[in-house]
């Protein structure tokens, strides 16, 4: 088991191997797939945006509201694939790693190769489980979007597993 | 005859709702706790955590997964149950509205798939799938459906000629394509024959039996089972990070169909397998 902290250098990332089981503290963003077209919007206009993707991590999540006297409602990952056309330009922006369930693109993973990065795997439908690990959770841009909107949260050992290391190296094959 | 009110209906609905996102059926808590016992490294660690969710979303009271899908509804209507309050789809969809308010769940549906995709903001509206029957009562069974497996599943219409090997293939292309994105271990409702939309109907309902409950006629139930071998032999295991537990069940429904026609379809279910059903 390892624990390491956001935001991520390259010394951090050249340390995790896909299949490591990982425990994550600090902040990440939330976006899924409307925040994602609307960041790359915004890049494609050279506006600001939400948040510096240097060094961060992006986590593809859309949580139930969260009920009285929480912070957050259920908050397991979604499928990343759907992401994968936005990863590229995001990584070359500086973003450094990633949440989420499912493989990625050969695109996606030659990306995370080239701007050391890594893409970790979150368990699907264990929300609840997630959600206990989310110390604190402030929405920061796109509230029209609804469960997809952007979302800065602080994690405290938040388990999650390498799926495709800074070397290329893919859990998913096998 | 016997009258049923719409708030009947809005109340068992926004019940069955609030109920089914926390607490899953006992058969698949035992099915997955059985898969716990014979995995091993990182695909029984994710099992742990699977379990463990289990315990804190009845705890906690709070959805199981964050994605409380899209409500399917599946109606037996009473022939002799009289309903005067207008639209009954207003009170299905009444009962989902307050169950989203309620129980703090999310809203995942868009009001229109192409052009604007606006949230409607409390799931609504629910789809529901009416059948006559004979009787007095009316049985609710309530299924919500996340888009991570949703996604993954297929129709297809196969020629007659392709017969058992065709779609044996189909359902095991259809897996393999899947790998993690449905969040396995899953459950694989196949439907075979009727038509194009009644194999995917088929498909759906095969999801709400008993799991380890076979087929009952011996050649599909033998399919199932040969079915569910080839999935848990290839190797794609919880979240696809490989084991031997890709699928917890394989449930096939087949229906008569055109000489001409081999509809098959493959209704893909993760883990979350929630579903509950209620008679008025």
């Amino acid at each position: 088991m390892i624990n390491i902290e956001t935001p991520l250098t390259d010394e951090v990332v050249e340390n995790l191997k896909a299949g490591d089981i990982v425990l994550i503290n600090g902040y990440v963003y939330t976006a899924r797939d409307a925040a994602h077209k609307k960041i790359v919007g915004l890049i494609k206009n050279d506006a600001p945006l939400p948040f510096d993707l240097k060094g961060q991590i992006i986590y593809y999540v859309g949580p139930t509201p969260a009920p009285p006297g929480k912070v957050i409602g259920s908050a397991g990952p979604t499928t990343s694939s759907r992401m994968d056309s936005y990863a590229p330009l995001l990584l070359s922006l500086g973003l450094k790693g990633m949440i989420g369930k499912g493989q990625r693109s050969e695109e996606v993973r030659q990306a995370i190769k080239k701007y050391k990065a890594v893409y970790f795997l979150a368990t699907g439908g264990v929300g609840a489980l997630l959600s206990k690990h989310i110390v604190s959770a402030q929405e920061i841009a796109f509230p029209e979007l609804g469960p997809e909107s952007v979302k800065k949260l602080l994690l405290k050992d938040f388990p999650v597993i390498v799926a495709i290391d800074c070397y290329g190296a893919d859990i998913f094959k096998r | 005859m016997r009258k049923i009110s719409k708030e009947e209906i809005i109340e068992t609905v926004r019940k069955l709702y609030m109920d089914t996102v926390i607490c899953l059926p006992e058969d698949v808590s035992k099915a997955l706790n059985e898969a716990y016992q014979v995995e091993s490294g990182l695909a029984k660690e994710i099992l742990r955590q699977i379990i463990e969710n289990q315990k804190i979303a009845i705890e906690d009271k709070i959805p199981l997964c964050q994605d409380t899908g899209v409500v399917v509804i599946f109606v037996e209507w009473g022939t002799e149950v009289i309903y005067e309050d207008g639209d009954p789809m207003d009170a299905f969809n009444e009962g989902v509205r307050l169950a989203v308010r309620d129980g703090y769940l999310r809203a995942s549906v868009v009001d229109d798939p192409v052009f604007e995709r606006k949230n409607t903001k409390d799931n609504t509206p629910c789809i529901v799938h009416f059948e006559l029957t004979p009787g007095d009562k009316l049985k609710i069974t309530l299924a919500p459906k996340g888009a991570g497996s949703e996604n993954m599943s297929a129709l297809r219409m196969l020629k007659p000629a392709q017969g058992l090997q065709g779609v044996k293939d189909f359902v095991i292309e259809t897996v393999k394509n899947a790998g993690g994105n449905p969040c396995p271990p899953i459950i694989v409702g196949v439907g075979i024959g009727g038509n194009f939309e009644k194999s995917a109907i088929l498909a759906k309902k095969a999801l709400l039996r008993k799991l380890g409950q076979p087929n009952k006629n011996p050649a599909y139930a033998q399919l199932e089972r040969e079915l569910l071998e080839e999935i848990n032999s290839l190797n794609i295991g919880p979240m696809g990070i490989g084991g031997n537990t890709t699928a917890l069940a394989v449930h096939i429904e087949y229906a008569p169909c055109h000489i001409a026609s081999l509809p098959v379809a493959v209704n893909i279910q993760c883990h979350c397998a929630r579903h509950k059903e209620a008679e008025i």
